[in-house]
């Protein structure tokens, strides 16, 4: 007679013994994507290709939500620091706001729901359709060919977004503050560059948003590589990308921060 | 997809991506802001500095004339050494006073210089001969805590 | 070590495979002579795509040999598995074209990838191919704006495109109109003559199956359970190749899934007494 206690306590362990080895079988796969990199560089049209639908195809809504994420920063920062008299401060504000946290991690979300959801799709379709293993058997391996690619491109594209979203940031912030609520130009740019650091602030950005894309990009292959070869499975897979990326981004940002900015 | 517009566009957002690095770097940092050829530089000596910072804006009059190039502790004097790097156009007279001040209440503090009347002016490498610390909250406190107490208890 | 040269092109040898602790085949044996083509025909769930994964080094027997020209798959490394896949075409159920790339890249993908071959001559090598099933003139469309009975054609043209020794399709019939069936029959049959390969067809579509190929494995539950020419398997008195072949309802695959009795499904029990 099983108890509704035991029988729940059996699933739980059931699910966290799945976990552990869906996670190993990750790491798995992610080394072997790494080892076998090299076809992405030795024929880099490949990589080339896959930055074009993955970076230049987000670029329309990382320039977009950046020039609001700057503006929104603009309006909130200089309605509170002007109870300061500080209201100078608003450039200061918007700048390190988008360069530390906010330019590496909401490119980053909106990269893994663009972009990382998007090769979830094709690679699980792929997958169900057959196409992975017709590589496999006309002795070409998938990963090297259609895996390696991708996360290369990825890697190689989320800084550069994340960088544009903070440079577009920035002059959200500036239309705002600057030609919409008077504060002094000068001001603006210059406490602007009196604080903004190029190595504490804007390289720790690069950094994160590097860590991000291969976080993001990892996840996205990995869950797209997995998926049941059903209808349902790949869009499962899909959703559970964005889940999981977004998760792991907010997780990675906190870690690296708490390296980063002790004591700033 | 024809492989040179894929190219193309790439090309495009790799060079956009690190155009905009580049102005996060310069425009945005304190990376490159000041043209050094264009500066010379005055010292500075203070109490105490408080909160100031390298590139840290000085002004005269309420403009911008120059930024505050390095901050060292005097071991003899036992002063703050300001190394101020300023404009070349603007030629300010011997008896400028450098002073400490806050921007707004709680604002981040730049170096303020009240020009005298002396008909000489600073030459490259001076050093002021007037200056004022920073005021610190906490010792201004102190006084005024240890004034009232100094009166006395209410009569 | 000289790989014997065998009048088999492929040897399956007391081959067991389990799928975690299900047995899928429980010990099964095949032979597969150079330049002809044989079916391995059985129920959905038999083990028949099992076998081709096995033999095309996708699974590994957990007992007993899959041998190629010689070689034991099984114990190939990645690379060595690899040069051996070259030799070999496969064919997909619903073709497996890339759908990113047309008809003409399609097939031109191995020659490009594995061959260091001028464009110029690629070009010739995928229109022939094409030619020979009949598609050449279709060679710009994309996968997408093409019929079932065309993808699959194309996706022929393209396991053949580096001549391969051995061809294996996966259930090649399913779906297809009358016409495309009679097409893909003769292509499999003229592509292996023409080629001196040998092929394995896995299908449950006997009467297409039967007109095309030399010898037949019939499989059920895991094993091997007649086996013979065309004309031996029509005349068989073995009753499950009987059911299959002549397509009868009741037989030893029975027509009523298990379960209750009727009249004890009806609660008609009682009312009897």
């Amino acid at each position: 007679m099983d108890s509704v206690l035991l029988r729940a306590l059996r699933h739980i362990g059931h699910r966290v013994i799945d976990g552990v080895w869906r996670l190993g079988y990750a790491s798995r796969f992610f080394a072997l994507v790494l080892l076998r990199s090299g076809p992405s560089f030795r024929r880099f049209p490949l990589t080339i290709r896959e930055i074009y639908y993955a970076g230049v195809l987000s670029l329309i809504i990382i320039l977009v939500s950046g020039l609001f994420v700057g503006m929104v920063l603009g309006l909130q920062g200089y309605d509170t620091l002007q109870r300061f008299g500080s209201e100078e401060a608003v450039g200061t504000l918007v700048a390190l706001s988008l360069v530390r946290e906010l330019g590496p991690v909401v490119a980053a979300l909106l990269f893994a729901s663009r972009a990382g959801s998007a090769m979830t799709a094709e690679i699980g379709l792929m997958k169900a359709t057959e196409q992975i293993t017709a590589l496999d058997m006309m002795a070409i391996d998938p990963i090297a060919r259609i895996v390696g690619p991708r996360f290369w491109a990825g890697v190689i594209s989320m800084p550069l977004l994340a960088a544009l979203f903070s440079a577009m940031g920035i002059f959200g912030g500036y239309l705002i503050a600057v030609v919409l609520l008077g504060v002094d130009a000068g001001a603006f740019w210059s406490q602007m560059q009196a604080s903004v650091d190029l190595q504490e602030d804007v390289m720790n950005g690069v950094i994160k948003s590097i860590v991000f894309g291969v976080a993001v990009t990892a996840i996205a292959l990995f869950e797209g590589y997995d998926a049941p070869p059903t209808a349902e499975g790949v869009s499962g897979a899909t959703t559970r990308t964005v889940v999981t990326s977004s998760l792991a981004v907010l997780a990675l940002d906190f870690v690296l921060t708490a390296f980063m900015f002790r004591g700033t | 997809m024809d492989r040179r517009v894929i190219d193309l566009w790439v090309g495009i957002f790799v060079v956009a991506g690190i155009a905009a690095f580049f102005v996060l770097a310069l425009q945005v940092s304190n990376a490159g802001s000041f043209n050094t050829a264009d500066s010379y530089r005055l010292i500075a000596e203070f109490n105490n500095i408080g909160g100031l910072r390298v590139q840290a804006p000085i002004k005269s009059a309420g403009v911008v004339v120059g930024r505050v190039d390095s901050i060292e502790f005097d071991n003899d004097k036992f002063v703050a050494r300001v190394v101020m790097r300023l404009d070349k156009r603007i030629k300010l007279p011997k008896d400028t006073i450098a002073s400490i001040l806050t921007s707004g209440l709680l604002g981040e503090q730049y170096i303020g210089l009240d020009g005298g009347g002396d008909p000489v002016n600073l030459a490259d490498g001076e050093r002021l001969k007037q200056t004022q610390s920073a005021v610190v909250l906490e010792k201004l406190i102190g006084q005024f805590l240890y004034g009232k107490a100094a009166e006395g208890p209410a009569k | 070590m000289e790989a014997a040269i065998t009048q088999n092109l492929v040897e399956v040898e007391d081959v067991e495979f389990r799928y975690d602790l299900r047995p899928v085949l429980k010990g099964i044996h095949m032979r597969f002579p150079r330049g002809k083509v044989l079916a391995i025909m059985g129920l959905s769930g038999c083990g028949k795509t099992t076998t081709l994964r096995l033999i095309a080094g996708q699974l590994k027997p957990t007992r007993g040999s899959v041998r190629i020209a010689g070689r034991p798959v099984h114990t190939l490394d990645q690379s060595e598995l690899y040069t051996l896949r070259r030799r070999m075409g496969m064919l997909f159920q619903f073709g497996a074209l890339f759908t990113d790339m047309s008809v003409y890249d399609n097939v031109a993908f191995q020659l490009r990838e594995h061959t260091a071959l001028p464009e110029a001559i690629v070009r010739d090598l995928v229109l022939m191919k094409l030619n020979a099933v009949g598609l050449r003139g279709a060679h710009r469309l994309m996968p997408s704006e093409l019929s079932g009975g065309m993808a699959r054609r194309v996706a022929l043209a393209r396991a053949i495109a580096l001549d391969p020794m051995l061809i294996m399709y996966d259930e090649p019939f399913a779906g297809l109109d009358p016409i495309s069936l009679g097409v893909i029959g003769n292509l499999i049959r003229r592509l292996n003559d023409a080629l001196g390969a040998t092929s394995i067809v896995v299908t449950h579509d006997v009467q297409e199956s039967l007109k095309i190929v030399d010898y037949v494995y019939f499989m059920s539950e895991g094993v091997v359970v007649a086996q013979g020419t065309p004309d031996e398997i029509r005349a068989s008195g073995e009753d499950y190749v009987r059911q299959f072949v002549h397509g009868q309802m009741d037989g030893p695959v029975p027509f009523h899934f298990a379960g209750r009795s009727y009249p004890s499904d009806l609660r008609l029990e009682r009312a009897l007494g």
